[in-house]
Order: structure tokens, then sequence, then C-alpha cells
């Protein structure tokens, strides 16, 4: 039984991992950008998320009306002031734009809030638990994350398949000048995916700042989770970002039930063997460009 | 008279340091079908990116419907009345056939390309509407992108090597889509490597030669010969180009 149990948590844990995941996937996806400010701005959403909270004395859970709108002007804003200059050129000026972002927000979190860690107080939600039995009990703050996660990835997906929007998007993603001579504002579709991909992540960096303790310096181990999850699920699924997640989650949970110090190595190790033995992920697609 | 179409003055394009046109003359009047031949690298693609704002012009203009279009973006020269079907069909894999006709519509203006208009003219599409854009034939591929391009309804409708790896049968059958496209009253840009099927198509015809315009005129007006030693720059031997 308590092996079910950590595959549940697992599972429950891959649908956090898989939103962290899902604004990387959007922006790799649509204009092969790698930003690697993306766990920094998850916690610099926790942040503000403590700072409105404190504020105006309300649930952390309840500014997110505030945050997530927020995050979506801010992403629009970033990649029309910064991204845009480094999309499609050399990586290297990604990597150092993207990086370079990141330690401005450390830093300025810093300063603002100092390295003593924080914590989002979401009252009872944060311990109640469904028990289902003496071993297994399922909470109702990592239920909620998991159907958030779900929600979000159902939501990107029918807007993808359904919306004229998201059938820019998707011709963007495949071939970027292509989708200007149908007449698609490529600058605008990139603004709006960076906008969806900052919202979707803050949402989890106030959802992770709601059940884990965080700093200023805590977000490029975040990256890496997503990372991670976006590899193991395939580039450019959606879905296969929530599979990605929820591998994830579980290697790390069972690796944590059989010693407490290997849940992290698990997951490391979960990723490298998907990577040997299936380079594109559990669902990613070979395309040729 | 009136001002042509489009009409390039003394346009320079290059791609960084390298000038691929020099100093482009060209003019296409409204409802002519113009045809520009040239050997491979002659410049006749990046003629076509410039025209449709791919690329960017080093000098010179680019005037279209009357105004200079050469700072204008590419998305919205389509919604002008500008559009490609570009070299290599550019089919977009991950959406449908019908999704790829259907996203040509999306900007551009209203006028007589419907969907169930194109597919009218193009009755091989209906039956694949739900397949996906990959694993098309290149007949196929090659249908679609120029339906795609129609639904915009462009005024000046550019074709790049419409012909280039088709089988003999389908490019005859591409290009008996040229007629019923000029009906409607579109100025059509015809780049094309084949020249005796650019000719056949054309009013009038530009034969480029490492970029730069070598010669032009009216199919049947100039001799083959002449047409020939513009097409390698060298004195024709007796081969057709």
């Amino acid at each position: 039984m308590v092996w079910t149990n950590a595959v549940i948590q697992g599972i429950l844990l891959g649908g956090l991992y898989a939103l962290f995941a899902t604004g990387l996937s959007l922006s790799f996806g649509v204009m092969r950008l790698v930003n690697l400010a993306h766990g920094d701005l998850a916690i610099f959403a926790a942040f503000m998320t403590l700072s409105i909270s404190t504020t105006l004395k309300i649930n952390p859970l309840v500014a997110l009306v505030i945050v997530v709108p927020a995050a979506f002007i801010v992403g629009y804003i970033l990649q029309r002031l910064i991204f845009d200059r480094v999309v499609g050129v050399d990586p290297a000026f990604q990597i150092v734009a993207t990086f370079g972002l990141g330690i401005v927000i450390q830093n300025a979190l810093l300063e603002k809030y100092t390295a003593d860690t924080q914590g989002l107080n979401v009252g009872k939600l944060k311990t109640s638990t469904i028990k289902v039995n003496d071993t297994i009990g399922i909470g109702w703050l990592p239920l909620f994350t998991f159907a958030t996660a779900v929600a979000v990835l159902g939501s990107l997906a029918l807007f993808l398949q359904h919306t004229k929007l998201g059938r820019a998007f998707r011709a963007t993603s495949d071939d970027a000048d292509a989708a200007r001579l149908m007449g698609i504002d490529i600058k605008r579709v990139f603004a709006v995916s960076m906008a969806l991909a900052i919202a979707t992540v803050a949402l989890a960096g106030v959802l992770f700042g709601s059940r884990s303790s965080f700093d200023p310096f805590v977000g490029p181990a975040r990256l890496i989770y997503a990372f991670e999850a976006v590899i193991i699920g395939g580039l450019g699924s959606l879905w296969g970002t929530l599979a990605g997640g929820i591998t994830l989650g579980v290697a790390q949970t069972i690796g944590r039930q059989i010693n407490p110090q290997w849940g992290e190595l698990f997951g490391h190790c979960v990723f490298l063997a998907v990577l040997v033995l299936r380079p594109t992920g559990l669902f990613g697609k070979v395309q040729s460009r | 008279m009136s001002e042509p179409l489009l009409q390039l003055d003394r346009l320079d394009v290059g791609y960084g340091d390298f000038q691929a046109l020099f100093g482009i003359d060209l003019h296409v009047a409204e409802a002519e079908t113009v045809s520009i031949i040239g050997a491979n690298g002659a410049g006749k693609s990046t003629l076509l990116k410039a025209i449709v704002g791919l690329v960017r012009p080093m000098r010179g203009d680019i005037r279209y419907a009357g105004a200079s279009v050469a700072g204008t973006a590419a998305h919205k020269r389509v919604a002008q009345g500008i559009a490609l079907v570009p070299e290599g069909r550019r089919i977009f894999p991950s959406l449908t056939v019908e999704e790829n006709i259907v996203i040509g519509g999306d900007v551009g203006r209203p006028g007589p390309w419907t969907k169930h208009r194109v597919l009218e003219a193009f009755p091989l599409l209906t039956r694949l509407l739900k397949r996906s854009g990959e694993g098309l034939s290149g007949g196929e591929r090659q249908t679609l992108a120029i339906a795609r391009a129609l639904m915009s309804n462009p005024r000046l409708l550019l074709l790049d090597e419409v012909s280039l790896g088709l089988a003999p049968i389908v490019v005859r059958q591409v290009y008996e889509a040229v007629p019923v496209i000029k009906a409607q009253g579109t100025t059509v840009l015809i780049v094309e490597q084949d020249v005796n099927q650019a000719l056949a198509v054309a009013d009038r015809f530009y034969c480029l030669l490492e970029g730069r315009i070598a010669l032009s005129g009216v199919p049947g007006e100039i001799p083959k010969e002449q047409i020939t030693q513009a097409y390698f720059g060298m004195p024709a031997s007796g081969g057709r180009p």
C-alpha cells in the first residue's frame, strides 16, 4: 500500500511539474525559445502573491485573479522588449538574454525580500487530506494543483485546436516564414504565446509556494524539473508534458520511498533513461524542418 | 497610362554582404500574367521574397497599387492583396488539409475565392480535407499551396517554381489552374525554371541572369535563340533552355 500511495503522490506532484513545464513547452514549441528565466519568473510570481495577499489580507489563491493576468501582461511585454530580439538568431543570444533576466529577477527579489525562506499561507487547504485508508491520503492542495494542471492543459489544447489564433500558433510553430505568407503577424503570436507561458508558470509558482517554502534562488531548480518534464513528455506535445510531469513526479516519490535522499536522483535517472532510450520523448514527434 | 499594379525601381536585394539582385526594373500591369525565367541561382526566388517582404531590399523601391511597400511587413502585404505560393510548397504539417486551406483566408481581402469556390476549382482536395498536411504527394501539396494562397483573394499572385519536383502530367494539371485564376482578374507573376511552361502562359516575360535582367519581352516575339542566350549568358548552340 505504501507503494500505491507513493505512486498517487507522484501523479499529483506531476501535475505541478506539468504546470511548470507548460509554458516552457509552449514558448519552445511556437518560437523555439528556451527561456532560462522560466523558473525565476515562477518564483517572482510567488513573491508578488505573497506581497498582494499580505497587503490586501486575502488568501494567496484568491490573489491569483490579480497575479495571473498581471503575469500575462508581463509575458507580453517581455517578449516585445527582450525576447523578440533573440528569437530566430544564434541560440547563444537566447541563453545570455534569458539567463541574464533570471539573474536580474533573483537579485531584485533578494534586494526586496532578503534571502529568508517564505511560504504562502493557504490555510487549511494545505493540510486537509482525503483519507482513503491508513496508508493512503490524498491532500486537497495537491489534488487541486493536479486538477488545475489538467484544466490548464485541456484549455490550451482546445485553444490550439479550435480557435483561429490557435491555428496561427500551430502554423507558426511549423514554419514561421510560411505563416507570415498567410498574413499571420508572428510577432503577435510570439507575444501571446509568451504571455500564456508566463501566466501558466505564475500559476505554477503560486501553487508551488502554497505547498513548499521558497526563496529568491529556488527558480533554477524549478526550471530543471520543467525541462525534464517537457523532454520526457516529448517536445511540442502538451499532453506529453503532463505525462512527462507525472513520470518525473512518480519517479521522485518512488525514489523517496526507497530512501528519503533518493527522490531527485530517481527523477534525474528516469530523465536520462528517456533521453537514451527515446530521445524524442514519450509523445514527441520527429519533425523535419 | 495608369500605374502598373507592381513596379520595381532599381531594386537591389541581398543577404548580409551577399547581393543577389542588381538594379531590377520591372513592372506588372493589372490582370497581366508575367513570367520570370532564369537558371538556378539567377535570383528569381529572391525577387519574389523581396516582393512579399520576406527579404528587405538594400536599395530601390517596390511599388504596389500606387504605393511603396518596401518597408511594409510581410503579413501586412497579404492583407493588401499580395500572396505567394512558395517554392517547396511549405504546407503546415500539423494542420489538416482543410485547416491549411482555411488559414489562407484568415487574413486577406473579400473576393470570389471562398473555401467552396477553391474546392470547386481543385476537386482533388475535397477527399483530402481531413488528412494531415503531412504525407501528401507532391502534386497534392502543390495544389493545396495554390488553393491556400487563393483563399486570401490576392490581387497579385506570385508562383515560385510550381513545377519543381513534379511529374510532367502533374505540372500540366497545375498550370491548367493559371487561366482559371486569371479569369478572376488576378494578376499572376510566375517564377519558373521550366521555360516552355512559363512562356506558354505568360503575356510577357523577364529573363534573369546572375541577378540582373538580361532580357524582357513578349513570348513569341523574341527568337528562342535570344532567350537561350539570355538564360545561359552565352551564345545559343542549338540546344533548348
